[in-house]
């Protein structure tokens, strides 16, 4: 077996995880992106979505927020904004930071601002994906 | 010779002052440990930004984004970074001793704190524009004086920008640290050894080709002003940890000092208080003794 990837995943506000994996999926620009070990060095951006980890049969699904991705040969490091572990995700606070964002997003608001409420709106959409589709 | 009531008011006053000390000194430390924790948990993130650029910029040959252009350096632009307020001790002192090694002539001011604004003014030095940050600093504040900065890059109104700042070591320590925001370029001399933490060793050697998706220009067209942003970002955690952390020390130095004056005006007012009964004492015997 080929050696395992290494990954790092940190926020701005913590090292999310760090640790060795077999595969890792992430939410890249242009579409969902598998990575293996060896695979080729890519420098990417994600966006919004859902982040597997597989290690052995074992697999943590994670909801990321937009950010960059730098893969090498044994190494990938992410960095973004937000990085929820299913599990720890709590919906209806999420529903509730999502309902707040669509209803700032009706005031008039500042192109900055706009792109800011924009942005939570992603988020928080993503967090409810991944939360959804875990409970099916 | 201080009457006893000179003596009396001082002790009342130096008490009220170290009151106000110790208060100022319990606030400091409730605000250090959120603002030292902060910037600690900041800093990997600014760590593996600074690896990630450390490592894709030299394999970006055929692509230069224009926040990387080197031009000579006829006028530079200085961002210093210190607090809103006073009573921290050595701290802003340090750090203006360090902005004037700058010569005045070539180069142009950014503040961002109020003291900052304050002494180059006074210095008369060319006083850009003055940003503010609260005491929990936001990621806009950092935005807004990082877009200014690469505005003002980018329309040549200087071709280099500075940053110096005291960074944060340990609550007793606090460093000045200045390092090269722009152009871009500088970032391998000074790449990830900022933050005391060597990452250099780790650094991808040799020339791998990095694909990039989508395209190199949207990618570090999004990547450099986020790094900027963050690194600036980064930079106010830190001068937050640092002015806390030396608020908090000197304010318990003062307290200090306070008590141990109470201490010696209490000794000093009760031997003169001594004195006077003695004194008094003294005079009646005698009187007495002359009576009889």
């Amino acid at each position: 077996m080929a050696s395992p990837l290494r990954l790092t995943i940190v926020t701005p506000e913590a090292q999310i995880f760090a640790g060795e994996v077999d595969m890792v999926t992430l939410p890249g620009v242009e579409g969902e992106l598998g990575v293996y070990p060896l695979h080729t060095p890519l420098m990417t951006q994600i966006e919004p979505g859902e982040l597997v980890i597989r290690r052995g049969t074992e697999e943590t699904h994670m909801a990321v927020g937009e950010g960059f991705a730098e893969i090498t040969g044994d190494h990938v490091t992410i960095i973004t904004d937000m990085a929820i572990e299913a599990d720890n995700i709590d919906e209806a606070m999420v529903e509730e930071a999502r309902r707040r964002a669509e209803a700032r997003l009706k005031e008039k608001l500042s192109d900055e601002d706009a792109a800011l409420v924009q942005a939570t709106l992603a988020r928080t959409a993503a967090q409810l994906k991944v939360k959804r589709a875990r409970k099916r | 010779m201080p009457s006893l009531r000179d003596i009396r008011r001082r002790i009342r006053s130096v008490k009220s002052t170290a009151q106000i000390t110790r208060a100022m000194q319990m606030v400091a430390a409730a605000k250090m440990r959120k603002a030292q924790q902060a910037a600690l948990a900041g800093r990997p993130y600014a760590a593996a930004m600074n690896r990630m650029l450390a490592e894709l910029l030299p394999t970006v040959t055929d692509f230069t984004h224009p926040l990387m252009e080197n031009r000579p350096l006829r006028r530079r632009c200085v961002l210093l970074v210190s607090t809103d307020r006073g009573l921290c001790g050595a701290l802003n002192s340090t750090l203006f001793r360090e902005a004037m090694k700058y010569d005045p002539q070539q180069t142009v001011f950014v503040a961002a704190g109020r003291k900052a604004a304050q002494f180059l003014t006074r210095a008369r030095r060319t006083l850009l524009a003055e940003f503010s940050y609260r005491d929990t600093p936001q990621f806009a504040e950092a935005r807004a004086i990082s877009r200014f900065l690469q505005e003002g890059f980018l329309n040549g109104d200087f071709d280099s920008v500075e940053v110096v700042f005291m960074n944060f070591i340990s609550t007793l320590v606090q460093q000045p640290e200045t390092f090269f925001l722009l152009p871009l370029r500088e970032i391998r001399a000074v790449s990830a050894d900022h933050h005391g933490e060597v990452i250099a060793g780790e650094l991808l050697k040799g020339a791998t080709e990095f694909l990039f998706e989508p395209g190199p220009e949207r990618v570090l067209g999004a990547l450099l002003p986020h790094y900027l942003n963050f690194r600036v970002f980064q930079v106010l955690l830190e001068a937050k940890a640092s002015e806390h952390s030396a608020r908090m020390v000197a304010m318990k130095n003062a307290t200090e000092n306070a008590n141990q004056l109470v201490k010696d005006l209490t000794l000093q007012y009760n031997k003169l208080r001594q004195a006077g009964i003695t004194k008094e004492l003294l005079e009646i015997a005698t009187a007495q003794m002359a009576l009889s």
